[in-house]
């Protein structure tokens, strides 16, 4: 573990209404180390749309009789949102959203969320493995606003 | 823990429904539920009041996309106000604004309605 890293977990029964907790949970931790209330927001809504896609598809709404897990990394750069579940798993490279304006026009429902993960977040990537783990991770960088300079975190790090 | 409540006023023609609360996967199901009893009830003339409205996941977003068609083929529309720049920061990622109407204050809402209702009896008069 890098130093300086500090990890928070949550593992929970895959209900909806669990889903106040989880932001709760998600958005302490997240003003605790640094961010704004806007990013704040963000990393609240990144999860709850990860968290809401698990409970709804992977596990297709069996509620409750399954757990999710919410991990949280923090170190001095950036914030990383991983959300663990043990269900059916899905193509990611199916859930790309490539043009907003035609998918709304289509008034199709659902699929919002992914497009909304991608865009509240600096990084989204999956590693699905159907039936045994899927997992979303996602990362926000803790940004200096005054100076507007991204504190990218090292490779090396890793 | 706070949750969703929804209000609904009736005012002539027109429903106003005051959103509370946190409206996510949970909740989507009550406000989806309320649109389908308008619907049911002929009302379409819809307007969404968003002040007290603390939180919106794509869930909810999702339900005015599922209704907006059904209420616009009755002549009907769903016109939003009182967002929180929060609140409308979920509704302008997702393009909403080039969809439906969204102003500040309830009254511009009631107006909308208001001018569409007198130019629909301008063009019946014509014709």
């Amino acid at each position: 573990m890098p130093k300086n890293e500090m990890t928070y977990c949550l593992r929970i029964p895959s209900r909806t209404d669990n889903l106040e907790l989880i932001r709760e949970f998600v958005a302490r931790v997240a003003r605790k180390v640094g961010f704004d209330e806007d990013d704040v927001g963000k990393i609240e809504l990144a999860c709850d749309e990860a968290c809401s896609n698990v409970i709804k598809h992977a596990y297709e709404q069996k509620n409750g009789s399954q757990s999710l897990d919410v991990v949280i990394r923090v170190d001095l750069k950036k914030l990383t949102l991983i959300v663990t579940d043990h269900g059916k798993g899905f193509d990611p490279s199916k859930v790309i959203v490539p043009d907003m304006k035609e998918y709304l026009a289509q008034l199709k429902v659902g699929g919002l969320g992914i497009y909304l993960m991608r865009t509240l977040m600096d990084e989204v990537d999956y590693d699905i493995k159907p039936g045994v783990r899927n997992q979303v991770k996602m990362v926000k960088y803790l940004i200096d606003k005054k100076s507007s300079k991204v504190v990218k975190a090292d490779r090396n790090e890793e | 823990m706070e949750t969703f409540t929804i209000q609904r006023q009736d005012k002539d023609e027109l429903s106003i429904l005051n959103l509370s609360g946190f409206l996510d996967a949970h909740t989507a199901p009550e406000l989806e539920k309320q649109l389908d009893q308008l619907i049911n009830e002929g009302r379409s003339k819809i307007i969404v009041n968003f002040a007290n409205l603390n939180y919106i996941s794509s869930a909810g977003l999702g339900v005015f996309m599922g209704k907006i068609e059904t209420v616009r083929s009755m002549n009907g529309d769903i016109k939003m106000c009182r967002m929180t720049p929060k609140i409308f920061r979920v509704f302008d990622l997702l393009g909403f604004p080039t969809l439906y109407d969204i102003v500040q204050e309830e009254e511009e809402a009631v107006q909308l309605f208001a001018s569409k209702e007198r130019s629909s009896r301008r063009a019946d008069d014509r014709a």
